[in-house]
């Protein structure tokens, strides 16, 4: 069984009218882990999650989701998935109870499971309180936690989420980010996509970026901000006219290179080895040079998808504008 | 391939129907709306034009209601594809299609669930009818089929009603593509005028409507009359309409993407 993986794309392809959405996109995630799709929007994220719920038939290519594929077989893909779309599809003149139990019926689970199966996953969403009332009542963040409790209800083996957090506020995000690491921490499949950086790298095994209908880049975070440079030593010196004889102190090192100077009484070193920082420390202690700053950057997930799209991520423009 | 097995399908569609009762329940706003349209027309028709019309033997009040029940099954049917068109918008639709349901069963589920609902107004719509001077004068039985007959016709055309709520895919086009077929439809028969003073063309078109044939059906049904020829005719139109419409609408939903 775990041999199987939990999704297999190969060469999918995905027009509407002119645009094309899906364009030759591979893909492999295992069993049991956390793959996120991360790009910007328009890359591609919802059509490969809507083709994989067999939601959309693809014009081209194979996708197999636990085994089953989603072209031929697609009532064995529904039987094991669980899919929390863009909006949170719950019915508001419903309970929040009434929701999830007309799910588990949907699933099959006959009556007296679906209740209880609901009770259950309204226990674990914080959401028993609010259970007997009107979702159409609930804040935001709430329908959110209902929407990705109902997908739960069926026991899936793999569970999709859109874009789970956007538009929630942080509180909200951060309760339902808790909660998909708890999904995680059990293991259970999931595919999210998003367009936040920090949110692939806060919650997921796996990160594909995904740009153009295709894969454009796959790996852990760490492996993928490997491959757009190496991390960094930084030194920052209380005092400026000393820049001269520390970079001659560092040069000393073994660094990847030589040491750079960012500005007066900040330089930088490429990492070479791990004990690299304890050695400039002692290096510069020697000369007298004053550190009051010393960091080891790696690059984040934002310079990645720079480096490998040529564009910013929406949630990098966000901050900005913030800033 | 794996496949629902009919008796997951049969509770499929009733999970269904009874989500959309429920609704309908919570939101009785929407009941009375569909009965609100045949009440004014029938109030119209009874007090405004009706004393200008001359329909043959009886009051015009005999002649009206059945046409306003027929009417009422219509604008009940209407709703219909207003509420799948409105759980295309919402995002309910998909989630639906991502479980492991038979995929035919929400369509079912709402026909179904909107039969009762167009029960319910039926049963008001004779109580207002009553009060406008309506008087069925045939048997029991015959009283009996009149309703039947109304509540088929609802049913069928809650089909097309789906069929161009799957097609608009949002409330508002649902509703006024909805209204173009009603007009012609309804005015163009017997409903409320008898065809013959209709020119040629229209009177064609009125006497084959299944609207005409089904109004006087009921007609007969309840106030006497020829109910053979009409009763065979409507249902003969409401076998064709389904076979064309409920595969159409089938997949319509089936190629939803």
């Amino acid at each position: 069984m775990t041999s199987v993986p939990a999704i297999q794309v190969e060469g999918l392809r995905k027009s509407f009218g002119k645009v094309v959405a899906l364009d030759g996109l591979d893909l492999v995630g295992a069993e049991g882990r956390v793959l996120a799709l991360l790009g910007p929007n328009g890359a591609g994220k919802t059509t490969l999650v809507r083709a994989l719920a067999t939601l959309l038939r693809p014009d081209a290519g194979r996708a197999v989701v636990l085994g089953h594929d989603v072209v031929a077989d697609p009532l064995g893909v529904r039987r094991e998935i669980g899919l929390a779309g863009q909006f949170a599809a719950v019915d508001e003149v419903m309970t929040g109870r009434e929701n999830l139990i007309m799910v588990g019926r949907l699933y099959h689970l006959g009556r007296v499971e679906s209740q209880r199966r609901a009770g259950e996953v309204l226990e674990r969403f914080g959401l028993s309180d609010a259970a007997d009332r009107r979702a159409g009542t609930y804040s935001g963040g709430m329908r959110r936690r209902l929407d990705l409790a109902a997908t739960l209800v069926g026991r899936p083996r793999l569970i999709f989420l859109d874009e789970p957090t956007t538009g929630l506020d942080p509180r909200s995000r951060a309760q339902l980010w808790e909660m998909v690491e708890q999904l995680r921490d059990e293991g259970t499949s999931i595919l999210l996509t998003t367009q936040y950086m920090d949110e692939a790298d806060q919650l997921a095994q796996q990160i594909a970026v995904i740009d153009g209908g295709r894969i454009v880049a796959e790996g852990t975070a760490s492996t993928l901000k490997e491959r757009v440079g190496r991390s960094r030593l930084l030194v920052r010196l209380a005092e400026r006219d000393r820049t001269e004889e520390a970079r001659a102190a560092l040069g000393a090192l073994d660094g990847d290179g030589p040491p750079e100077i960012l500005a007066p009484g900040e330089l930088s070193l490429a990492m070479s080895a791990d004990d690299l920082p304890a050695r400039a420390v002692r290096a510069l202690d020697r000369i007298n040079a004053g550190i009051v700053g010393i960091e080891v950057r790696t690059p984040t997930l934002e310079e990645v998808f720079f480096a490998l799209t040529g564009r910013r991520t929406d949630g990098e423009r966000r901050t900005e504008e913030a800033a | 391939m794996t496949r629902v097995s009919p008796r997951e399908a049969l509770s499929d569609a009733l999970v269904m129907a009874q989500r959309e009762l429920g609704a309908t329940l919570r939101k009785p706003a929407l009941l009375v709306v569909s009965i609100v349209q045949p009440v004014m027309l029938l109030l119209i028709f009874r007090y405004v034009f009706g004393g200008a019309i001359r329909t043959p033997n009886g009051s015009y009040a005999n002649y009206l209601l059945p046409a306003i029940l027929v009417l009422t099954g219509i604008f009940g049917s209407l709703m219909t594809g207003i509420g799948i068109s409105e759980d295309l918008a919402k995002g309910v639709v998909d989630r639906l299609r991502s479980l492991p349901m038979a995929r035919a069963a929400p369509l079912v589920g709402r026909t179904l669930s909107d039969l009762v609902r167009n029960a319910v107004s039926l049963v008001v719509m004779l109580g207002v009818g009553y009060l406008v001077g309506f008087r069925p004068n045939q048997s029991i039985d015959r009283f009996l089929a009149a309703m039947a007959l109304v509540l088929a016709f609802a049913y069928v055309f809650s089909w097309i009603s789906a069929t161009i709520g799957l097609l608009a895919r949002d409330p508002e086009t649902a509703q006024s593509l909805g209204f173009i077929w009603v007009f012609p439809l309804t005015f163009a028969s017997s409903a409320f005028v008898p065809t013959h003073s209709m020119p040629a063309a229209i009177q064609a078109f009125a006497q084959v409507n299944p609207m005409t044939l089904s109004v006087d059906a009921v007609r007969a049904l309840t106030v006497g009359g020829h109910a053979t020829t009409p009763l065979l005719g409507s249902l003969a139109w409401f076998a064709a309409l389904l076979l064309v419409f409920v595969p159409l609408a089938v997949s319509r939903y089936r190629a939803l993407e």
